[in-house]
């Protein structure tokens, strides 16, 4: 049986600097987080050391101190998400999540920290300087930031099988997840003449498999950090995604990944091999086809689309569904949500892809793009058009062009703005949340599989947290009830 | 083939899908021209000024 696949989202958002201020991005980044930090009057560093097959200890141990990175701004929130600078932009890290519509309570929660920090970097700021924040993946002249996905993985599933049944599900998923660009990116591929595309990624890509996230860029990038008892599990790491801020797109984009990967974990391909003969080109292909009709090489011969390639991996996991059930992405009820959405979109894409304009970011941005154009009759390469792609994106409640728009909510907003403080109740970011909400200022460190606390005298003490279930509200509700100080749940934890 | 398959299978969603595209569209296409009209209208209100400087000014580090 598949394994929970247990899930997470890190977006880079966009930083941009106005008035006549620093524009050093960094720096802003820093200003952003720290200020929305200071707000909270509650901050944590973020512990960098790495995790070792020999700390994998039940329990928990004592070592020394930790090495903590001091001079970037990190804080880990008390909902369990991480919040911080990377290279040269604001990056949220969700906590862990159980299912896709929990991932897109926490994803959208962390557009609401994302605002209220622009916002208590505004109260900071001279008069007229201030921090504004995008949530998207490029800016328009070749720089990409990303927006990773990450799922929970049996470490014994050999990665071949993974990258050969998960590429054409990458490049093929394109015609939901796509965030929608005006214009092209690529460098190569003679494909200047397109006007709009689905995908703010695809013209980033130039590799099947490799290592690199910011050089030629990989479909599947194989970065190996579990962030858990690494015998036992993999964290696969998902770069080739946009960021969305439509609901429907962010729970299709998670809910049908986490379904490709189980059929994918429990080997129910069988001979069924829906590879590409040029994967590379044809994620550009898909992101430039807003026909959505382009024939895809098959690498066994013959041709297929991103849609057919899509409905083959539906039919696939509805039999999946039909005899092993969907435990392993929440619980049934989660899986068949799931199901049944992505067969609405695959039939209202193929018959009438207008009509997800208040659920998908590309057919949205499309027809707003679409309606400028014509109302005031501009060619593509106008510039308003560039700027209402970029303006879509902006996290500032009075300029985003999304927030206007007529969205299909899947979380209600109160939920979000509890999410922004109170972690998942049902995975391990439960124990790292609700340690921080009582214990802050004993917490010397956090990371992904690990707490550190410092009680004062005695050396300071790290919690292992390998398995990413683990610490739930189920598990640790009466623990941390019965405990009125760290060392007393150190006590225990020991015992 | 299985998208045949797929598209045949019956379910509520698709049922009440064909109802709406089989009503008469002229209404709910005129109110959602309307709605698009209002959402152009807002757009030309809070597009930031000179778009082109705006554009040429929104350049990002690459990142990951």
């Amino acid at each position: 049986m598949a394994i929970p696949k247990v899930c997470g989202i890190e977006t880079e958002y966009g930083i941009q600097s106005v008035g006549p201020g620093d524009a050093n991005p960094i720096a802003a980044s820093s200003v952003l987080i720290n200020a929305y930090v200071a707000e909270l009057q509650r901050r944590v560093g973020w512990d960098f050391e790495d995790e070792s097959p020999g700390n994998d200890a039940r329990g928990f141990a004592r070592e020394d101190a930790p090495e903590v990175e001091t001079h970037l701004v990190n804080a880990v929130l008390t909902n369990g998400a991480r919040y911080y600078v990377d290279h040269a932009h604001p990056e949220f890290s969700t906590p862990e999540c159980s299912t896709a519509r929990q991932l897109v309570r926490y994803d959208k929660a962390g557009e609401r920290v994302l605002t209220r920090s622009m916002e208590a970097a505004g109260r900071l700021l001279p008069a007229g300087e201030e921090i504004v924040v995008y949530k998207n993946n490029s800016d328009h002249k070749g720089n990409s930031y990303g927006t990773h996905e990450n799922y929970l993985m049996n470490r014994a599933v050999p990665f071949a099988r993974i990258v050969q049944h998960v590429v054409p599900h990458f490049v093929s998923r394109q015609i939901y997840t796509g965030a929608g660009k005006v214009g092209t990116e690529a460098s190569a591929g003679g494909s200047a003449d397109v006007a709009f595309q689905l995908s703010q990624r695809a013209d980033f890509f130039e590799e099947e498999v490799g290592l690199e996230t910011t050089l030629k860029r990989p479909i599947v990038n194989t970065r190996d950090e579990p962030h858990a008892d690494a015998q036992k599990y993999r964290r696969l790491h998902v770069i080739v995604g946009d960021a969305n801020l439509a609901e429907v797109a962010t729970f299709l984009k998670v809910g049908v990944t986490a379904i490709v990967l189980a059929m994918i974990e429990d080997d129910w391909y069988g001979d069924r091999d829906l590879s590409l003969a040029t994967p590379v080109r044809a994620i550009r292909q898909v992101s430039h086809d807003l026909s959505l009709s382009e024939p895809l090489d098959l690498a066994e011969g013959g041709t297929t689309t991103a849609l057919g390639i899509q409905w083959e991996l539906l039919e696939l996991a509805r039999k999946y569904a039909d005899d092993r059930g969907l435990d392993c992405v929440g619980d049934e009820e989660a899986g068949q949500e799931v199901l049944r959405r992505w067969e609405a979109t695959l039939h209202a894409l193929e018959t009438n892809p207008g009509s997800l304009a208040n659920q998908l970011d590309w057919v949205a941005k499309r027809q707003v793009i679409e309606g400028y154009r014509e109302r005031h009759g501009l060619a593509w390469s106008d510039h308003r058009l560039t700027a209402i792609d970029l303006q879509y994106h902006d996290l500032r409640p009075g300029r985003s062009l999304f927030a206007r728009m007529p969205m299909e909510r899947l979380v209600d907003e109160g939920e979000v703005i509890e999410a922004m403080t109170e972690p998942p109740r049902d995975t391990r970011a439960y124990f790292r949340g609700r340690c921080l909400q009582r214990w802050a200022s004993s917490v010397a460190a956090a990371n992904w599989d690990s707490l550190v606390f410092d009680l004062g005298s005695d050396p300071l003490r790290r919690v292992p947290m390998m398995e990413p279930l683990r610490g739930t509200a189920a598990h640790v509700d009466n623990l941390l009830a019965g405990c009125s100080s760290p060392a007393e749940l150190l006590e225990q934890l020991g015992s | 083939m299985a998208e045949r398959e797929l598209k045949k299978r019956p379910s509520t969603t698709r049922d009440e899908e064909v109802v709406e595209e089989a009503a008469p569209t002229s209404d709910k296409g005129e109110k959602l021209k309307a709605e698009l009209d209002d959402l152009l209208d807002e757009i030309d209100e809070v597009l930031e000024d000179n778009a082109e400087e705006f554009v040429r000014n929104y350049v990002q580090k690459g990142g990951e």
